[in-house]
């Protein structure tokens, strides 16, 4: 499917401050988001008429629309799974623009999570299938479902704890270079990380996000307009969703073979419409929620083979300098945990040449949305 | 659904579900196969994916796996959880369907707490066997696994 390549492009990126705790409330952090994008582009809130959101997103369209002074909207979508659908939003303005229904499109992301209520602790709305089979055994937050893939992934291939502090490191050296980051100023040691206490064994405090507050957004709009925009364009390459075929969601232990998830599978279709592969991608913003995803990501898509991913992890390759800089504003792990949007506005910032840790030239980026749920990805290029 | 009396979680079954719970109430452990091709299938759901057959059946485990994974959470849990936490936490793959694995906990008797057995004597590959007993007092017998060489 060539039809979409290059023909749509991000031209405007914006966020809020990342706080544990942020005053304002979740649909004045999106607007603030939304208008920043738009100014950053230098297009008029009125000329907005797509709009494109991931679900567990409290701010609708609806309520976005109307606050920022939108004009007449001819489409919207909201794709599901959480964090799975980050890049998908992108992707779908990207083909509104195409096909012709829409001309200026926003994305966003605005949560509470810093200062919220974890929604494990919600034991009411908890329990739908397939919660009925892990709930009651103690399964009962994604660092437990997570932490039983990566148990098998380090029986399987040898993987160590110090390849997952590998990840955690790269990420936060990248925070430590990022005054907007939550971990900015606040270094990691192996010491740190081998000697913190356990979240679920075999994951400790650092495989794991951070719960943050905050809000982002991006302007998608054509190739052609982008051209005249207030900012270097930043060009969607290819996109992809992916559902492999007996998926689950999370706790993905049904399939045959439950560590080869969605990534897999929207990354045949990513490089497929793409006019380069894996070894020449500059830079990668991959969904960082747990330290795992991580090697399990790089398999995915292809940066190494099946079981060669936390062999990857060595030798500072994630580092800036190394075969694949990853997460380059500090990611979930030590930026800010907000479903992956933030991977996104980096992507945008290594292309423009503006990141706080820029990889010299980076002219190609992947970005990727939750993996182990269903996913989504971007290939994007300057 | 009640809340088991102790605040352990039990199982809010849906319609599918349903006949794995009410076997378990036996102290069967069974599993959805598919009536048609024979292909068991997990969760269930309602037709087959293999010959897409509504026709199903609940086929009889012999009750023996081993483990595939296993985690051991620690707070911040739910109350009723983190009060025995550390605890084990595994991922079951059924001697007589492979494919098919179910989470459950290691506990040193069927009525055992989450945290009677030490995690240290967890290993993957590790042949387990099931027993049926409620989590917490009150709830719902679920099915729970003992170490083969205990």
């Amino acid at each position: 499917m060539a039809g979409l390549k290059d023909t749509a492009a991000i031209a405007g990126i914006g966020q809020t401050a990342f706080a544990k705790r942020l005053p304002e409330a979740e649909k004045t952090l999106a607007c603030r988001a939304v208008l920043a994008a738009l100014d950053d582009a230098g297009i008029d809130a009125s000329e907005v008429d797509a709009f494109a959101s991931y679900t567990m997103e409290e701010t609708d369209e609806v309520e976005l629309a109307k606050a920022i002074g939108a004009g007449d909207a001819t489409f919207f979508a909201k794709v599901g799974y959480g964090g799975g659908g980050s890049c998908a939003t992108v992707a779908h303005l990207a083909a509104a623009i195409a096909t012709g229904q829409a001309s200026v499109g926003v994305a966003w992301r605005s949560r509470k999570r810093g200062s919220g209520p974890r929604p494990w602790t919600n034991t009411a709305a908890q329990l739908p299938t397939p919660a009925q089979w892990t709930r009651p055994f103690g399964l009962l937050r994604p660092a437990d479902e997570i932490g039983m893939l990566a148990r098998r992934y380090m029986h399987e291939y040898g993987a160590t704890r110090d390849h997952f502090f590998q990840v955690a490191l790269a990420c936060r050296n990248r925070a430590n270079q990022n005054p907007a980051a939550m971990m900015y100023e606040r270094p990691l040691t192996r010491e740190m990380y081998m000697t913190s206490r356990w979240i679920s064994e075999p994951l400790c405090l650092f495989d794991n996000c951070l719960e943050t507050d905050g809000a982002l957004a991006c302007v998608v709009v054509s190739a052609e307009r982008a051209r005249d925009c207030r900012n270097r364009p930043v060009y969607v390459h290819s996109v992809a969703q992916g559902l492999p075929a007996q998926h689950h969601g999370m706790v993905n232990y049904w399939t045959d073979d439950p560590l080869t998830g969605p990534a897999w599978t929207a990354a045949r279709r990513l490089w497929k419409d793409a006019d380069f592969g894996p070894q020449d991608v500059d830079v990668a913003q991959i969904y960082d929620a747990f330290t795992p995803l991580i090697p399990l990501s790089l398999e995915g898509y292809g940066f190494c083979g099946r079981g060669e991913g936390a062999a990857f992890t060595e030798g500072g390759a994630l580092e800036i300098g190394g075969r694949l800089p990853l997460n380059t504003s500090g990611g979930g792990l030590s930026e800010a945990y907000v479903h992956g949007f933030n991977l996104i506005t980096e992507g945008v910032r290594q292309l423009r040449g503006t990141s706080t840790a820029q990889v010299t030239g980076a002219a190609t980026c992947l970005v990727t949305a939750g993996e182990d749920v269903p996913t989504s990805a971007l290939l994007l290029r300057s | 659904m009640a809340e088991p009396a102790a605040g352990f979680l039990d199982p809010v079954v849906d319609e599918d579900g349903a006949p794995f719970w009410e076997y378990a109430a036996r102290g069967e452990l069974r599993v959805q196969t598919c009536a048609e091709c024979g292909e068991p299938r997990f969760p269930p759901r309602p037709c087959c994916p293999h010959c897409r057959s509504f026709a199903d059946t609940w086929r009889r485990m012999s009750g023996h796996g081993r483990i595939w994974s296993f985690v051991v959470p620690h707070p911040p849990l739910l109350p009723a959880y983190a009060g025995v936490a550390p605890y084990n936490a595994v991922l079951v793959e059924l001697t007589d369907a492979p494919r098919i694995r179910l989470a459950g906990n290691v506990v040193a008797a069927p009525g055992a707490p989450l945290d009677s057995v030490d995690p240290a004597r967890l290993r993957i590959g590790a042949g387990v066997r099931v027993v049926f007993a409620p989590a917490a007092p009150g709830g719902m017998p679920v099915p729970r696994w003992l170490l083969e060489r205990g």
